[in-house]
């Protein structure tokens, strides 16, 4: 507790100034304001990855196809099936009772990032399927094609609406930065899917995922420093703890996958599974780094209390 | 057409525009911290009316607040706060209790007495709920009464309204996983009774009634503190114009609120959606350009490789 050293405000009806800055900043007993989310991380921050994942990768196997690059574009059909699938299931596990999964879907509620996710996935889901199982099976060519622009269009809402569920909060790491985040999940969500194309796609199909690698991880770069130039004092969960060590390992892995993509990724097929590895791996390292910064944030009350109090002051010496 | 914006700022009638035809006043909590005096009647009261289970019985050594704070299975909970501060007079027509002598004016800046501050914390109905917003399955509501409650057979347990919540109120119950909070006893306000925290309260530190009614009297017990020399004394959420649209419940407290465990200046997450929802837009835009851009280069180079060749 901080009352006990705090200065005497008694003086003020002598008419002295005491105007003294805080340097601690004042809380009951130290517990947090807001409550962190109980969501598991390996639920929700997977989730973030995985609809990434399989968001970009649909985006990409749509632009393979098009483009002549067959087996890219199957095997990227293929895992924005089972990433969609993993997700689905990560998310009615977070619920503890799958029986209550189908009030998700009892209204839309634009005002719900997660009404309209569950939406978004409703139409996502099936269309990322049926693009797979067309491409895989080689019948009904024509609703597959259907399927795959279907995908295509959803796939990029599907990558970058999570960042709108986790900036929709009080979380200070979360909402603070939420002009930046769908630009950093965006960013993060292509890394994955083209190291996916990597790892998956022959080295001859391989220029696109390189080079969207490399934009990927400069685009993700700039907007981590966006996101923390804009946090201030609560940039510090990005940089420390448990947060810190995991976006550090992001920032590595990624420009790691990104020049090994680039440099070798088109003589070398191990160099382009190694990119590719490393570009999946930073890319969750991301989402589980921004994750475990929102909880840091939660938890500790410095992070609410001091931002608000800044504001609150300055609007006071405004209207005063 | 006015510039009223259903996500933020002054919303005079939350319940009219949440489709109620024809609602009643809108009710609340003005809850004056000046007269309570911590004897936690209103966390009894308020659970054995709502029959909310028990959630531990542990000891925390923070002064007398073993409650800790609000959560699924505590709806009010009393804060205890020991400091070095004048005593607080009496309102009119009490009694002072000489608890201890009254020597808080002490020159040379020394410490005043041991001052107690207690104040019982409760959900705060806000204006602009963020948890009501963010709700996917819409179990949370705005009743006819203007307060929010959320429907148990509703609830799917997602938990998006605990982080969503700039108090941190609302809570998931760990053995169950659906969310639960401060109902302001719908049921009691549907009979007409005042809630069971408000009945039980001994000192009139909780107030009930018509919201209008209570800023108004607030103001006046607000002033009629500062004539008596408490300068600390302040309201807390009762501006419509604030960050969540002003409280249904609101506070006045004798210090600031972070002291109390309270947020400084909350503002409710949803204001900023339609920013976010941009700001999506705009970077779903930029992956599908993106990769684009990926295919369109390598074409180009190659054409161009094919070209010189």
């Amino acid at each position: 507790m901080t009352e006990t050293e705090r200065p005497k405000r008694r003086g003020r009806r002598r008419g002295e100034q005491l105007m003294v800055p805080h340097a601690e900043f004042e809380s009951y007993y130290g517990r947090p304001v807001i409550k962190a989310p109980s969501w598991a991380a390996r639920d929700i921050a997977g989730y973030f990855f995985l609809g990434g994942l399989a968001g970009a990768g649909s985006v990409l196997a749509a632009g393979a196809q098009l483009t002549g690059r067959p087996t890219t574009a199957t095997a990227m059909k293929v895992s924005s099936l089972a990433s969609v699938s993993l997700s689905a299931a990560a998310l009615v596990h977070d619920l503890g009772v799958p029986s209550r999964f189908p009030n998700m879907l009892r209204v839309l509620k634009p005002t719900s990032p997660m009404s309209v996710g569950s939406w978004l996935l409703a139409g996502y889901g099936p269309a990322a399927g049926a693009a797979a199982v067309t491409a895989v099976s080689g019948r009904l060519p024509r609703v597959g094609a259907a399927a795959t622009a279907t995908a295509a269009l959803l796939g990029p809402a599907v990558a970058s609406y999570t960042a709108v569920l986790a900036s929709d909060t009080a979380v200070p790491a979360w909402h603070g930065a939420h002009r930046e985040l769908p630009y950093l999940f965006a960013a993060s969500a292509t890394a994955a899917a083209s190291g996916m194309a990597l790892l998956l796609g022959p080295t001859h199909e391989s220029a696109p995922a390189r080079c969207a690698a490399a934009l990927a991880a400069g685009a993700e770069e700039v907007a981590t420093r966006a996101a923390e130039r804009r946090l201030g004092m609560v940039a510090e969960t990005y940089r420390q703890g448990r947060a810190g060590n995991l976006l550090r390992a992001a920032r590595l892995l990624t420009a790691t996958g990104a020049t090994t993509g680039l440099l070798l990724g088109h003589r070398s097929r191990p160099a382009a599974v190694v990119g590719g590895l490393a570009l999946l791996a930073g890319s969750a390292c991301t989402r589980f780094g921004i994750f475990a910064a929102g909880v840091a944030s939660a938890e500790d009350p410095k992070y609410t209390v001091a931002p608000q109090r800044a504001a609150a002051n300055s609007s006071d010496e405004a209207a005063s | 057409m006015t510039d009223r914006h259903l996500l933020r700022g002054v919303e005079p009638d939350p319940a009219r525009d949440a489709g109620h035809p024809e609602p009643p006043p809108r009710v609340g909590f003005f809850t004056d911290t000046s007269v309570c005096i911590g004897c936690k009647a209103c966390e009894v009261a308020c659970k054995e009316w709502n029959a909310i289970p028990e959630d531990g019985l542990s000891l925390t050594g923070m002064s007398y607040d073993n409650t800790q704070g609000l959560g699924a299975s505590t709806w009010r909970h009393v804060a205890f706060i020991e400091q070095q501060k004048p005593q607080v007079p009496a309102p009119d027509g009490r009694t002072q209790l000489p608890l201890v002598e009254a020597e808080s004016e002490a020159p040379g800046g020394e410490p005043g007495e041991l001052r107690w501050l207690m104040s019982s914390d409760v959900c705060k109905h806000c204006t602009h709920a963020a948890c009501l917003d963010v709700c996917p399955t819409g179990s949370l509501f705005r009743t006819e009464f203007g307060t929010v409650v959320v429907q148990e057979d509703i609830c799917n347990g997602c938990g998006y309204c605990v982080p969503a919540c700039p108090y941190g109120v609302i809570e998931q119950r760990p053995d169950d996983g659906r969310a639960f909070k401060c109902t302001m006893c719908y049921d009691r306000l549907g009979a007409g009774q005042e809630p069971a925290c408000a009945k039980a309260c001994p000192t009139e530190s909780i107030q009930f009634g018509p919201l209008d009614e209570l800023r108004e009297r607030a103001a006046l017990r607000v002033d009629q503190l500062h004539a008596a020399g408490v300068d600390d004394a302040r309201l807390y959420g009762h501006e419509p114009d604030d960050g969540v649209g002003g409280d249904g419940a609101f506070f006045l407290l004798l210090d600031k609120p972070e002291v109390y465990g309270l947020p400084p200046n909350p503002v409710v997450t949803t204001r900023d959606l339609p920013t976010m929802w941009k700001h999506a837009g705009a970077a779903a835009l930029s992956l599908a350009g993106g990769l684009a851009v990926s295919f369109a280069l390598p074409a180009l180079l190659g054409e161009k490789r094919k070209g010189t060749r």
